[in-house]
C-alpha cells in the first residue's frame, strides 16, 4: 500500500487530511477577505481588482481548484461524521450529557453544511447573480463590471444584509473550532506556546468574521454608498 | 515428612546450581508442550509471558474481562530488591535475612535466598519493559526505605507500582498473544483441576459469559491464582478474589500450607455499615504524623472535637511508649480490635480507632501535612465525606494479604506433579508474615526466572503420555461441576448469597482473624460447619448457567470459601504457638508480644483433604535454618 | 435516602434490551454507587429475579473494571472518579438516576451493563509494549531517563483502561486511550525503537475495532478517572505525522493472534 493510500485509510489521517483541507480554505477566505476589503478604497480601486481577477486567464482553474477544495473538505467531513455516528449504533437513552465540549465542536458538522449552504447562495448572488439579477449587471464608467455598485445596492437591502451577517456568524463559529483545533490535530501542543496559538487561532477567525461582516455593516450603516 | 526438595550446596550456589543440573527441553521441543497457566496476575502474566517466549504452547485464563485487571494493580507502596542503588549497605543476603526475619522464621531458607537472587533480575526487566518508576534528578532510579526497612530497597511508581508492572507483564503477555503463542481466555473461570495418573493434566473451565463448560488438557498446569483474603468478606482485596481454584487443586490432592497466616493492614478505612462491600487500604505512613486514640468510656457518642483531652485514651502511647502510634502491624491492629471489644471504638458501627492529625497540623501546619499525605487525605474524604483537616480520621484493621497457600517444592511444583503453583497462592516465601513491597518481587520472581526455569526440568524429565480431553478424568471432572452447579442453582432458599459470605466473614474475623484462641477457633470450626449446612439448604442463587450469571459465580466462590474456613481454623488451632501474623491469645510474652515455639514449630504444615467436613490430615515440612540464627523480636 | 433507578436491562449479545425502572429505599449516603446497587440485586434475588449484571472488582477506583453511565455521564458525576469510588452523598434524596453500559460498537453488550471491552486489548496486542524478552534486560540504571520524561511517562501509564474515554466519546473515539499507551512508550528511550511502528500498528488496530475518530470535543479527558490530558492526542498526532513523513509502513498490521472463543 502506498504511504498517501495507508495514511488516508487511518482515521487521524482522514483527519489531517480534513484539517489540512480547511487550512487551505482558511488561506482562500483570507485572499477573499483582502480583495472584499479593496470596497474601503472606493469603486475604482475594486472594480479594477474584480476586472484583473475576472480575466485573468487562470480564473476558471483557480475556480475548478476551488470546488475541489470545498467538495474535499465537505466529503471527507462528511464521511467522517458518517463513520462516526456508525460507531456508536446505539445511543444512550439519558443523552450524553456534556462537559468539556463546546457547542462549536459538537454543531461543527451543522455550521459546516450552513457555511456550505451560503455559498450556495453567495454564488448565486454575486457570481452567477440569480438573488438580485437587477443588480449583478451593471457596468461601471469604464464598461467593467460594476462590482463596487453590485455590493453597494445588494446590501442596502436590511434581509440581505442581515442575511450576511447571520451567515458570517455562523463561518466564525465553524472556523473558531477549526482554527484552535488545528494546533491539537497537527501535533503543536509545546507547553509554553500552546495557550498563545490557540488565541492566535481564535483572534484569526474572529478577524476573517468581522472582516467580512464589515461590509454589509458599513452598507447598512450608510458608512459606504455609491 | 515432607521433602521440599531442596538442592545441596552453600546458600547462595544453591539456586545456579540447580540452573545447571535441571533438565533443559530443547528450543524445537519447547512448542510441543502445552502449558494451563491460570490467573494472569504480576505471576500468571509474566509466567504465561516468558513460557511463551520461550516457544511453549499456552493457554491463559482469568475470569475478569481483561488479564490487565487483576488484583496486583492494587498494591500501592513498591517492590523491593537488593540493588544497592543507594550505597547503604543493602546486600542479596540482606534482603534475604530480613525477608527470613519478617516472616518471623518460618520460611524456608532456600527460596528467601533465591527470591533475594532474582529481586535485581525484576528491576532489570521492567525498567526494560517500560515501567515507569519514580526517578531522581539525575535521571537514575529513586529508592525509598519502605515497612521499617532499614536500607533504601523499595522501587515505586508514585502509589501504583503495582497497576505499573502488571502492565509490563500485561503488555508482554499480550505480546505473546499476538505473535500466537499464548492463547488467552478472559472472563473464564478454572472449576475443577484434572488429573491423570497422579499428574495434573488438564482443566475444567466455565464460560462467564455462555455458562460454556470446557476442558483444557495440558502438560503441566500453573497455578496463579492469588490469596484468600477474602474468606473474612471485608478486606483490601479486589471483590472477585477467591480460593476456589487452589481449593479445587487442594481436593484433588494437592496440599494446602499454613493457611492460618493471614495478614492484616492497621489502616484502613472502616466500614460505614452492614452493607460495605470492601475495605480500602490507606498507606501506613500516616502513623507517622498522626496519633491513635478512643473515648475513655463506653460507647461514647459525642463528636471527636467534643471529647476532652483527658477523657481520651491514646491506647498505643500508654502500652507501648517506645514505639507508640508506630508500632507493628499485629501489634497495632490487636489494640484496635481489643478497644474495639471493649465499647471503646468509634463510627457508625463501633469499628474504629481515631487517627488524628490535629497535633501534628499546630505544630507543623497544615501545608506540611497536606504535601507529605495530601493525596491520602483526599482519598479519605472522597470515601468518607469527611474532611480529615478538620476531623480525626478513623481506621481499622483489614484482611489484606495471605502468605499461606497451596505447598510447592523449590521447584514451586506441588504435592501433585506437574501442578505449579507461583505468587501468592503459593505459601513459599513470606513465612509468617510478609514484608511491605516483598509481593510484587515474590509474584514477579516466580512467574519470570523461576518457574519458566523449573517447569522446563519438570517437562524434561518426567513421562507424560499424550491424552485427550476425551480421556475418563475429564468426564469425571466435567461431570462433577456440573452436578454442583445443577446444586447450586437448584437450593432455592431464601437467602442471598452474599448474606452468607458476609456470615462467613463476620465468624472468621472474630474467631481466626488478628487474634485467635483455642476455644474460639473450635468453635468457629463449628460454626462453619452449621453455616455450610444452611447454605446448602436456604441460599438463592438466580438465573441459569447458560448466561452471565454473577449469582452463580459468586456462589460457587463462597461454597468453597465455607469449606476452606475449616482447614484455616484447623492450622490455626494445631499451631500453638504466636508467630508473625498468627497470635495465639494463649501464647503471649507477660507484655502481649507473640510467643514463639521454635522447638514445636519450627515446621511448615501441610493439610492433605480428607472429605468435606473431615478434618484434613497435617503433613510437616521441618525449616532448618542454618545460616540465620532465630531471634525474637521486641518492641518495648 | 431513596432512588428511582431507571437500568439497561439486556438478558444477552443477541437481544434487544430496554430500559426498566426500579425503587430502592433506605439508601445510606456512604454508599458507593455500587453498593446501592448491590443494595438493588440482594433484593432482586430474594424475590426471585436476575440481579442487574455489572463489572466491577477491585472497587477502589484502579482496576478499570467498573463501567456505568451514570445520568448520561460515563462513571457518573464526580470528576476524576471512578464509579466504584462515587458516592451517594453526591445525589439528592428522590432523584431518578439512569444508569446505562457504555456505547460503542467496539464494545458489544454482553448483559445489561456489562460490555465486551476486548478491543482494547487487541489494540494492545497491536504492539502496545517493548518488545523484549525475559532474562534480555540490561542493569536498570544503564539508561538514565529524565525526570520530566519518566513523570509524563507515567502520567500517560496511569490509564486504568476502563474504556470511559469512549464511552464519553460522542464519536466513540478511543483516541485518549491509543495516546495514552502509546505516549507512556514515546517518551521513554526503551520505547525509542518501535515507536515508528507502534504507533501506526495502535492506530491501525483502534480503526480496525470500529471505534470513531477524533474531532477535538475533548470530552473524553473529562470522563477520564485518571484525568489523563488531551494533549496526549496531539503528541500522537504529531506522531503519526512523523511516521508517515519518515519511513512508515501502513497496512502492514499483523492479523489478530490465536483469539479466545
Amino acid at each position: 500500500m502506498g504511504r498517501l493510500d495507508g495514511l488516508l485509510n487511518t482515521s487521524i489521517g482522514q483527519k489531517l487530511a480534513l484539517a489540512a483541507s480547511g487550512v487551505a480554505l482558511i488561506g482562500f477566505l483570507l485572499v477573499h477577505l483582502l480583495g472584499n476589503l479593496t470596497l474601503f478604497q472606493g469603486p475604482e480601486v475594486m472594480n479594477a481588482y474584480a476586472h484583473w481577477m475576472q480575466t485573468h486567464p487562470l480564473l476558471w482553474a483557480g475556480r475548478v481548484g476551488l470546488v475541489t477544495l470545498f467538495g474535499l473538505h465537505t466529503t471527507l467531513a462528511i464521511r467522517l461524521a458518517l463513520e462516526n455516528h456508525r460507531a456508536r449504533p446505539i445511543r444512550y437513552a439519558a443523552g450524553l450529557r456534556s462537559q468539556d465540549s463546546t457547542f462549536l465542536s459538537r454543531y461543527i458538522v451543522l455550521t459546516g453544511l450552513l457555511v456550505l449552504a451560503f455559498l450556495v447562495y453567495h454564488l448565486l448572488h454575486f457570481t452567477v447573480g440569480a438573488v438580485q439579477p437587477e443588480h449583478a449587471r451593471l457596468l461601471d464608467e469604464q464598461g467593467r463590471h460594476d462590482v463596487y455598485g453590485m455590493v453597494v445596492r445588494s446590501f442596502g437591502e436590511p434581509a440581505v444584509a442581515i442575511s450576511y451577517l447571520v451567515a458570517m456568524t455562523i463561518l466564525g463559529l465553524h472556523l473558531f473550532h477549526g482554527l484552535r483545533s488545528l494546533s491539537q490535530t497537527f501535533g503543536v501542543n509545546h507547553e509554553t506556546y500552546v495557550g498563545a496559538i490557540r488565541w492566535a487561532a481564535g483572534g484569526l477567525a474572529l478577524a476573517i468574521v468581522v472582516g467580512n461582516a464589515s461590509i454589509p455593516l458599513s452598507v447598512w450603516l450608510g458608512w459606504i454608498s455609491l | 515428612m515432607l521433602d521440599a526438595r531442596i538442592p545441596d550446596g552453600p546458600l547462595d550456589e544453591k539456586w545456579q546450581r540447580h540452573r545447571f543440573e535441571m533438565k533443559l527441553v530443547s528450543p524445537s521441543n519447547r512448542r510441543r508442550f502445552r502449558i494451563l497457566v491460570v490467573g494472569s496476575g504480576l505471576a500468571g502474566a509474566s509466567a504465561a509471558a516468558s513460557l511463551g517466549e520461550l516457544g511453549y504452547q499456552v493457554d491463559c485464563f482469568c475470569f475478569q474481562d481483561s488479564p490487565r485487571r487483576a488484583h496486583s494493580i492494587a498494591a500501592q507502596g513498591g517492590i523491593n530488591a537488593a540493588k544497592n542503588y543507594q550505597n547503604d549497605g543493602d546486600s542479596v543476603f540482606r534482603l534475604f535475612y530480613d525477608t527470613i526475619k519478617g516472616g518471623d522464621f518460618r520460611a524456608r531458607e532456600a527460596n528467601v535466598h533465591r527470591l533475594a537472587e532474582v529481586s535485581n533480575q525484576i528491576i532489570d526487566q521492567c525498567v526494560a519493559q517500560g515501567v515507569p518508576f519514580a526517578r531522581e534528578y539525575g535521571g537514575l532510579l529513586d529508592n525509598r526505605s519502605f515497612g521499617g526497612a532499614q536500607v533504601s530497597r523499595t522501587f515505586y511508581a508514585r502509589g501504583q507500582t503495582g497497576q505499573q508492572l502488571l502492565l509490563g507483564a500485561y503488555g508482554a503477555l499480550s505480546r505473546q498473544i499476538q505473535a500466537g503463542r499464548v492463547r488467552m481466555h478472559t472472563r473464564t473461570e478454572m472449576l475443577d483441576l484434572v488429573v491423570v495418573g497422579g499428574q495434573a493434566r488438564g482443566l475444567v473451565t466455565r464460560h462467564l459469559v455462555s455458562g460454556r463448560i470446557a476442558r483444557w488438557a495440558g502438560d503441566a498446569v500453573v497455578l496463579a491464582t492469588g490469596g484468600y483474603g477474602n474468606i473474612f468478606y471485608l478486606s483490601t482485596n479486589a471483590i472477585g478474589c477467591n480460593v476456589t481454584a487452589a481449593f479445587r487443586a487442594y481436593k484433588k490432592g494437592a496440599w494446602f500450607a499454613n493457611p492460618c497466616y493471614t495478614q492484616i493492614h492497621p489502616t484502613c478505612i472502616p466500614a460505614s455499615g452492614e452493607h460495605q462491600s470492601k475495605l480500602t487500604l490507606m498507606s501506613e505512613s500516616l502513623r507517622n504524623d498522626g496519633r491513635i486514640w478512643v473515648p475513655l468510656g463506653k460507647d461514647d457518642a459525642r463528636a471527636p472535637g467534643d471529647i476532652p483531652e483527658d477523657e481520651r485514651d491514646y491506647y498505643l502511647e500508654r502500652k507501648y511508649p517506645s514505639f507508640g502510634n508506630l508500632s507493628p502491624r499485629d501489634i497495632s491492629s490487636r489494640a484496635a480490635k481489643e478497644v474495639c471489644d471493649e465499647g471503646r471504638g468509634v463510627g457508625p458501627l463501633g469499628r474504629g480507632v481515631y487517627l488524628d492529625f490535629a497535633d501534628s497540623i499546630a505544630r507543623l501546619g497544615e501545608d506540611t501535612i497536606r504535601a507529605r499525605y495530601g493525596n491520602l487525605f483526599a482519598m479519605y474524604e472522597k470515601i468518607t465525606g469527611e474532611d480529615p483537616y478538620r476531623v480525626p480520621m478513623r481506621i481499622y484493621p483489614a484482611s489484606h494479604y495471605t502468605m499461606g497457600g497451596l505447598w510447592v517444592d523449590y521447584d514451586l511444583m506441588s504435592t501433585l506433579p506437574g501442578l505449579h503453583v507461583i505468587g501468592e497462592a503459593n505459601f513459599s516465601d513470606h513465612g509468617a508474615n510478609r514484608l511491605g513491597a516483598s509481593a510484587l518481587m515474590q509474584g514477579l520472581a516466580d512467574g519470570y526466572f523461576i518457574l519458566p526455569a523449573t517447569i522446563g526440568h519438570y517437562l524434561g524429565s518426567a513421562s507424560i503420555a499424550p491424552i485427550g480431553t476425551d480421556h475418563p478424568a475429564f468426564d469425571e471432572a466435567e461431570h462433577g461441576v456440573r452436578e454442583r452447579i445443577d446444586r447450586l442453582l437448584a437450593i432455592g432458599g431464601r437467602r442471598s448469597v452474599e448474606s452468607f459470605h458476609r456470615r462467613l466473614g463476620n465468624l472468621m474475623w472474630e474467631h481466626c482473624g488478628m487474634s485467635r484462641r483455642a476455644g474460639g477457633l473450635r468453635q468457629a470450626i463449628v460454626e462453619t460447619q452449621a453455616l455450610r449446612a444452611e447454605f446448602w439448604e436456604d441460599a438463592r442463587v438466580a438465573g441459569t448457567n447458560e448466561s452471565l450469571n454473577v449469582s452463580l459465580e459468586r456462589a460457587g466462590r463462597v461454597a468453597d470459601f465455607l469449606e476452606f474456613a475449616e482447614v484455616l481454623c484447623w492450622d490455626a488451632l494445631q499451631r500453638e504457638e504466636s508467630c508473625g501474623a498468627h497470635f495465639r491469645e494463649e501464647h503471649q510474652t507477660p507484655e502481649g508480644e507473640a510467643a514463639r515455639d521454635d522447638d514445636r514449630f519450627a515446621h511448615v504444615s501441610a493439610w492433605e483433604y480428607r472429605g468435606v467436613g473431615t478434618k484434613p490430615v497435617e503433613h510437616r515440612e521441618p525449616l532448618v535454618f542454618e545460616n540465620v540464627a532465630l531471634a525474637t523480636r521486641s518492641y518495648k | 435516602m431513596n432512588f428511582t433507578l431507571v437500568v439497561w436491562r439486556q438478558a444477552r449479545a443477541e437481544e434487544t434490551g430496554r430500559m426498566v425502572e426500579y425503587r430502592v429505599e433506605d439508601v445510606s449516603p456512604d454508599m458507593s454507587f455500587l453498593e446501592m446497587l448491590d443494595v438493588l440485586n440482594e433484593d432482586l434475588i430474594v424475590s426471585g429475579e436476575e440481579p442487574v449484571a455489572f463489572d466491577h472488582d477491585c472497587r477502589e477506583g484502579i482496576c478499570g473494571m467498573c463501567s456505568l453511565v451514570i445520568d448520561g455521564v460515563p462513571h457518573g458525576p464526580e470528576r476524576a472518579t471512578t464509579a466504584c469510588q462515587l458516592h451517594m452523598r453526591h445525589f439528592k434524596d428522590g432523584a431518578t438516576i439512569t444508569i446505562e453500559p457504555w456505547r460503542a460498537k467496539a464494545f458489544p453488550v454482553i448483559r445489561d451493563l456489562v460490555v465486551d471491552r476486548r478491543a482494547l486489548d487487541r489494540v494492545v496486542q497491536a504492539g502496545g509494549y517493548v518488545s523484549i524478552n525475559t532474562g534480555s534486560a540490561p542493569d536498570a540504571n544503564s539508561i538514565p531517563v529524565a525526570k520530566h520524561d519518566a513523570d509524563v511517562a507515567f502520567q500517560a501509564a496511569e490509564c486504568i483502561g476502563c474504556g470511559a474515554c469512549v464511552a464519553a466519546c460522542p464519536n466513540a473515539s478511543a483516541m485518549l486511550f491509543v495516546a495514552a499507551k502509546t505516549q507512556h512508550f514515546a517518551r521513554l528511550p526503551q520505547g525509542q525503537p518501535e515507536r515508528t511502528r507502534r504507533t501506526i500498528n495502535l492506530v491501525e488496530a483502534m480503526d480496525r475495532e470500529g471505534f470513531g475518530a477524533c474531532t477535538n470535543h475533548y470530552e473524553c479527558a473529562a470522563a477520564c478517572p485518571k484525568e489523563i490530558p488531551v494533549r496526549f492526542i496531539s503528541d500522537l498526532n504529531r506522531d503519526f505525522i512523523k511516521a508517515a513523513a519518515h519511513h512508515g509502513r501502513f497496512g502492514t498490521l499483523p492479523p489478530q493472534g490465536d483469539l479466545e472463543e
